[in-house]
């Protein structure tokens, strides 16, 4: 076991070992291409589309153009949208990490001294990616619909007003969200945590450290790593999803996010270039957020 | 003060395990649910939905899509992948951090954009959605996360091991087979099972992509509206026990290898 990890530090920290050979572009050119042609390209047909407009003769078809508005009017029409997934996202994000943090550190280190019962915890955190995203959706608002016991007992205590929903409201889109994501969030602050050097810990105690000390100078700046890149894999795709934000699962008309928006601009509406211009908006809003708070973490590497 | 403290992360962490449980413990009840049309209201405990899984043809159809697709689609990635992994880390090449800012960009990309931008391209050139792809999406979503993946098994890999084969007359061809390729099999299994788990619950690209073919998950959506058949609960319960299965077995079979191996050291 020493042995293997020896190995792999000092083959990790070598990059002299590597060579230029032929083989490598036989082993990327399939990949790469792929990527280009599937993946590259597609982002320039969108930035092509979102410039078109509406063709003069055929009704609900659009032509080439450089109609730069489509992205004055999408961002006037859809503002409200975009604001509240950003808000949606952010306020899911942190109340993924408040559960997400604290069960990351009770597997990795509360648990570390029983490898079974540890192995079994992050099978339960595993769990949810087993069984259907949406089912798992749909089970909540069942839960939470007017005839499910939540919504009972809380009108039963009075803290629910009469005909007052708990589906479609801001905090069930909210709660299905930090659900659906806190397992992206819990499993990288894990596997930090679970390299985390016991001893260090020890050392802040012997030190006179108080546990609350100890945790913000030793334990919080070692894992930070991993909390951010849970926050990166739980904001990204909350800002991007609209499973829970849909009328058929926990949202409502109140509740519409920026991908219910392209969803029905693009697949119900057919209006291509609305759709393409809100999705280019979201992905450069995403990437300077992330190159913004990657910079500001400090740790480049991780992407 | 510190006994307090364990006392209450146990507390804490049961309540979250038991948060993350509830909607799965709910599709798996649902499934034994004798609900006839809808099933939302508990109407009686029965087996037939289990035993009679595909008389809900369309479930069965949308299941059998699924499959399909997931086995192609990881195919596809991690064969691809695989190959990006050993060039990134055992080869120099020019371009290096635009190969590598291309691999990571759709991972930061939302789905609905790599969905609307695939669509737009499909519409573009004129080709008509279906299972086709529905392959093609999918491919490219696992594709990065294969890459990741691998990558890490690849660089823990002691290329002194390669060399050794080099010495002794190996060909290339058998030092990959013979050396390379088994010790990156855990990476490589390891990456096929999370491509055929992001694809097979994938919803929101394939949407865009699918034209009128039915996949598992958007048969739940356009299901959602009128109430879910039970059937669809019981092959997501089907599926999740099978997963546990796999998982908990090779779970166990580590810990009985760390355990030999600690009895012979």
């Amino acid at each position: 076991m020493a042995f293997t990890a020896f190995s792999a530090q000092t083959s990790a920290a070598e990059p002299a070992a590597k060579r230029r050979s032929p083989i490598a572009l036989f082993l990327l050119l399939p990949g790469i291409l792929y990527l280009i042609l599937f993946f590259v390209t597609p982002l320039i047909s969108l930035v092509i589309t979102s410039f078109q407009e509406p063709d003069p003769v055929r009704f609900g078809s659009f032509v080439n153009a450089f109609r730069w508005e489509n992205y004055v009017i999408v961002l006037e029409t859809y503002g409200e949208q975009s604001l509240r997934s950003a808000g949606f996202a952010a306020l899911a994000t942190l109340f993924a990490l408040l559960i997400g943090f604290p069960l990351g550190y009770f597997i990795g280190i509360t648990l570390r001294p029983y490898p079974l019962l540890q192995g079994l915890a992050l099978v339960l955190v595993i769990a949810p990616f087993f069984i259907s995203f949406l089912l798992r959706t749909l089970a909540w608002k069942q839960i939470f619909s007017d005839e499910g016991p939540i919504a009972g007992v809380l009108g039963a205590l009075a803290i629910l007003p009469p005909g007052q929903a708990i589906t479609g409201t801001a905090f069930s889109v909210i709660f299905g969200l930090t659900y659906n994501f806190v397992p992206f969030m819990t499993l990288p602050i894990y596997a930090t945590l679970a390299s985390l050097d016991l001893r260090l810990l020890e050392a802040g105690n012997d030190l006179y450290g108080s546990p609350a000390v100890t945790f913000r100078t030793v334990t919080l700046p070692l894992s930070a790593a991993g909390v951010m890149s849970g926050t990166l894999l739980t904001f990204i795709p909350a800002a991007g999803d609209y499973i829970n934000a849909s009328r058929e699962f926990l949202g409502s008309t109140d509740t519409t996010m920026i991908g219910n928006v392209i969803e029905t601009n693009f697949l119900v509406l057919q209006n291509f270039p609305a759709a393409a211009a809100l999705s280019l908006v979201l992905m450069a809003a995403i990437l300077i957020l992330v190159s913004l708070y990657v910079r500001r973490s400090g740790t480049e590497e991780l992407l | 003060m510190r006994g307090f403290g364990k006392w209450a992360i146990w507390v804490y962490a049961s309540m979250a395990f038991v948060f993350l449980l509830i909607p799965i413990v709910y599709t798996i009840v649902f499934s034994f649910n004798d609900a006839r049309r809808t099933n939302i209201l508990w109407r009686g405990f029965t087996f037939d939905n289990w035993l009679n899984v595909c008389d809900a043809q369309t479930v069965c159809q949308a299941f059998g899509n699924s499959i399909l697709i997931g086995v192609v689609a990881t195919v596809l990635a991690t064969t691809l992948g695989t190959m990006i992994a050993i060039a990134l880390v055992r080869y120099r090449f020019r371009f290096r951090n635009t190969t590598t800012l291309l691999i990571f960009l759709p991972m930061t990309t939302p789905e609905v954009v790599l969905g609307a931008g695939l669509a737009a391209q499909f519409l573009q050139v004129g080709v008509p959605k279906g299972l086709g792809t529905i392959i093609i999406a999918h491919t490219l979503f696992c594709l990065s996360f294969v890459v990741v993946t691998v990558r890490a098994r690849v660089a823990s890999i002691d290329p002194a091991l390669e060399e050794a084969g080099r010495d002794l007359y190996g060909n290339p061809r058998q030092v990959f087979w013979r050396i390379t390729f088994p010790m990156l099999l855990p990476g490589i299994v390891a990456a096929a099972l999370l491509s055929f788990a992001l694809s097979f619950d994938d919803f929101i690209i394939t949407n865009f992509n699918r034209g009128a073919e039915v996949t598992f998950p958007s048969f739940v959506y356009t299901a959602a509206a009128r109430g879910i058949p039970p059937e669809a609960n019981v092959i997501a319960s089907g599926v999740f026990f099978l997963a546990i299965a796999l998982v908990l077995i090779a779970q166990l079979s580590a810990a009985a290898r760390r355990r030999k191996l600690a009895a012979t050291t």
